[in-house]
């Protein structure tokens, strides 16, 4: 995973709540079996309206998503967090996240930002004013600061740290063998395990 | 102070805990499909990694699968490459799989319970958000991404954040013809779709209680619609007869019982959120938006968003009724249906096909409509054709298919067209759900058939 210290970047206002999974990625997209190549997926209905803000030159290039309250809500797909990613998005700032999408996209090393609704309203007047105004998330700080503004965000100590290493969860939770395989000695027998009844 | 049932799950699945750090939970069961799990498989390929407890995961394939000619190959090419690249994978890596055309293949989530391998007090996983379902056997179970997928077939854990605790209470007596769907869905409309955000949620009261086990499912599996990742409730005398006599039901019965039956929240125990609900006062409840909270019982009409105050939800509700189609005012029950789906994880067990085909026996679906019955598995498909009930169905009009997750997302031929409208059984009115310019209706199996007889959303008292 790649490292997440700083960045800076244009905004790309997304004023609509409840963005869901399929809206992000609609389920057609999810038949492949890579994990590149998602960006064609991404808001892909959406981007059918010469109107819709990707589709806007001001806004092409952004790689810092700014939404309404509730995004990511739906599936667990994990797309979803690829389809931003491929696209070129490296945060998304919000004042509020489905769970399952934001544990993975803090997995997958997508930043996903929590600010108060009225700090993500200032952004958008902001960046809808001067759409090359420059964002910066940074994550050593905690703060994400745009013009003469400064925001502070928060994020537990272990993921930010997890984040700027660009560490893999899977090599670290395999440090801790040891503690599975007691773990294991002591499970209860009459768990099911899913070998074949024999019958 | 005592825990909640959450609570005691949880504790006993830590590993590891460390202050700072997500506790490391042990996972009982690992579910799999052809979406989430391809990456997955890879990335333990690259990293030479097998997969821990082959005796702990089982894969079926459901989300792409068709659900008529299951006996030719897959026409998508795409589609036919992902499951054959599930095969595949647990080919190599030795893993148990119910494929498409054997008897046990079905929606994940419905295949996991009717083998018995869903038992209370576990901690289960699997790549599709809708496995809060098995919540209703007092397990902990919940949605996870594929590098969590990854990560469980790796390690058989994950590093999971504490959750927090809601309890909704359910007190009451439901009407005739108000079900656990419509429990649920007034449970959405009432504290939105970010409302369970960071909660398990237990639901407790008379009138869960009083639920069968398939409805329980019903309620836990649109935990996520709530915003929550799972949802919980304690297992009883119910919980423990439908096991009991499964094929993976424990062999030393007794042990488990007495664990089992530890498995509620202790009455010192304090849960950080109350919801109470009254059960007595519920109606049939329907979807006029686009997301499931923007919910109504069947009698009122679509709502005008000028009238809502909040700027965000009012914004929502304009876009949802011009994606929808709908005018503010308009009675619900007047608006006129093209597609009634009864299927899905959320109500595509047996006891919803019964329920439909008692409203449907022995008369004709409405002209102006179809109407697809797609059983949750393979094995529910047969049990209903014991029953008869596919008699029921094609003597009405309505189509009989094979068992998957079908037109809930889909992502196998069964679509909406551009503007069509379904009355359906599942979970999620998101534009597009259904098929690009679909437009959903949630409803539950009751209202679905009657829908059926009458072309309009309607419920059995309509008949």
């Amino acid at each position: 995973m790649e490292k997440f210290i700083k960045h800076t970047g244009t905004g790309v206002p997304l004023r609509r709540s409840n963005v869901d999974t399929d809206q992000i990625i609609p389920a057609v997209y999810l038949k492949r079996v890579t994990r590149s190549g998602f960006e064609d997926g991404l808001f892909s209905a959406w981007r059918n309206d010469p109107e819709f803000v990707l589709n806007q030159a001001a806004y092409k290039n952004g790689t810092i998503l700014v939404a309404g309250v509730d995004f990511g809500t739906g599936s667990s797909r994990e797309h979803a967090v690829w389809a931003l990613q491929n696209y070129g998005f490296k945060a998304v700032i919000s004042s509020r996240f489905a769970d399952i999408f934001r544990g993975n996209s803090l997995k997958g090393g997508l930043l996903t930002v929590i600010i108060d609704q009225s700090d993500v309203e200032n952004i958008w007047t902001a960046i809808e004013a001067d759409p090359t105004t420059q964002i910066t998330v940074d994550l050593e700080a905690r703060t994400v600061s745009y013009s003469s503004t400064v925001v502070a965000f928060e994020l537990d100590d272990y993921t930010r740290w997890r984040l700027m290493e660009g560490l893999d969860d899977i090599g670290l939770t395999l440090k801790e063998t040891d503690s599975i395989d007691s773990f294991e000695s002591k499970r209860a027998i009459y768990k099911p395990k899913t070998l074949p009844i024999k019958k | 102070m005592g825990k909640t049932l959450a609570e005691k799950i949880w504790s006993e699945h830590i590993v590891r805990s460390a202050a700072g750090e997500p506790d490391l939970i042990y996972i009982d069961l690992h579910l799999i499909h052809e979406v989430t799990s391809p990456q997955a498989f890879d990335g333990l390929r690259l990293a030479g990694r097998k997969v821990r407890r082959t005796d702990l995961t089982i894969a079926t394939e459901d989300h792409n699968t068709p659900t008529l000619n299951i006996d030719k190959p897959i026409a998508d090419p795409v589609s036919k490459l992902q499951v054959d690249t599930l095969r595949a994978n647990c080919a190599e890596f030795g893993v148990r799989i119910h494929s498409l055309g054997d008897a046990e293949q079905g929606i994940v989530h419905v295949v996991g319970p009717q083998l018995g391998l869903t038992q209370p007090g576990m901690t289960i996983v699997c790549g599709d958000s809708h496995t809060s379902t098995h919540g209703a056997f007092g397990a902990l179970a919940f949605g996870i991404g594929t590098s969590e997928v990854e990560h469980v077939l790796a390690t058989q854990t994950l590093p999971l954040a504490r959750p927090k605790t809601m309890a909704i209470n359910v007190e009451g007596k439901l009407k005739a013809g108000v079900t656990s769907k419509d429990i649920i869905l007034a449970i959405i409309a009432k504290i939105g779709t970010g409302g369970g955000q960071g909660y398990v949620i237990e639901y407790r009261g008379s009138a869960i209680r009083e639920l069968s086990m398939e409805g329980r499912m019903t309620v836990c599996n649109m935990s996520i619609e709530a915003g929550a990742r799972a949802g919980v409730i304690a297992p009883d005398e119910k919980t423990f007869a439908y096991i009991k006599g499964k094929p993976h039901a424990p062999e030393d019965f007794d042990a488990a019982l007495s664990y089992w039956k530890t498995l509620y929240t202790d009455a010192d125990a304090k849960y950080d959120v109350e919801i109470d609900l009254d059960a007595n006062s519920l109606e049939p409840f329907v979807t006029w938006g686009t997301n499931p909270g923007q919910g109504l019982p069947l009698n009122a009409s679509v709502p005008d968003p000028a009238k809502i105050t909040d700027a965000e939800e009012r914004g929502a509700a304009e876009r949802a009724l011009v994606y929808m189609g709908l005018e503010a005012g308009t009675p619900l029950k007047k608006i006129a249906i093209d597609t009634v789906f009864l299927g899905s994880c959320t109500n595509g067990r047996i006891e919803d096909l019964r329920a439909a085909a008692d409203v449907l026996k022995g008369k004709k679906i409405s002209s102006t409509l179809r109407m697809l019955v797609v059983p949750g598995s393979a094995r529910v498909r047969l049990q209903a054709e014991q029953e008869g009930l596919d008699k029921v169905f094609l003597d009405a009009g309505a189509e009989w298919r094979n068992a998957g997750c079908s037109m809930c997302l889909g992502m196998n031929p069964d679509q909406l067209a551009v503007g069509e409208r379904s009355a359906s059984t599942s979970n999620r009115n998101f534009e597009g759900r259904q098929g690009k310019g679909g437009r959903t209706h949630l409803v539950s199996p009751l209202v679905a058939a009657a829908t059926a007889l009458r072309g309009t959303l309607s419920s059995p008292a309509d008949l």
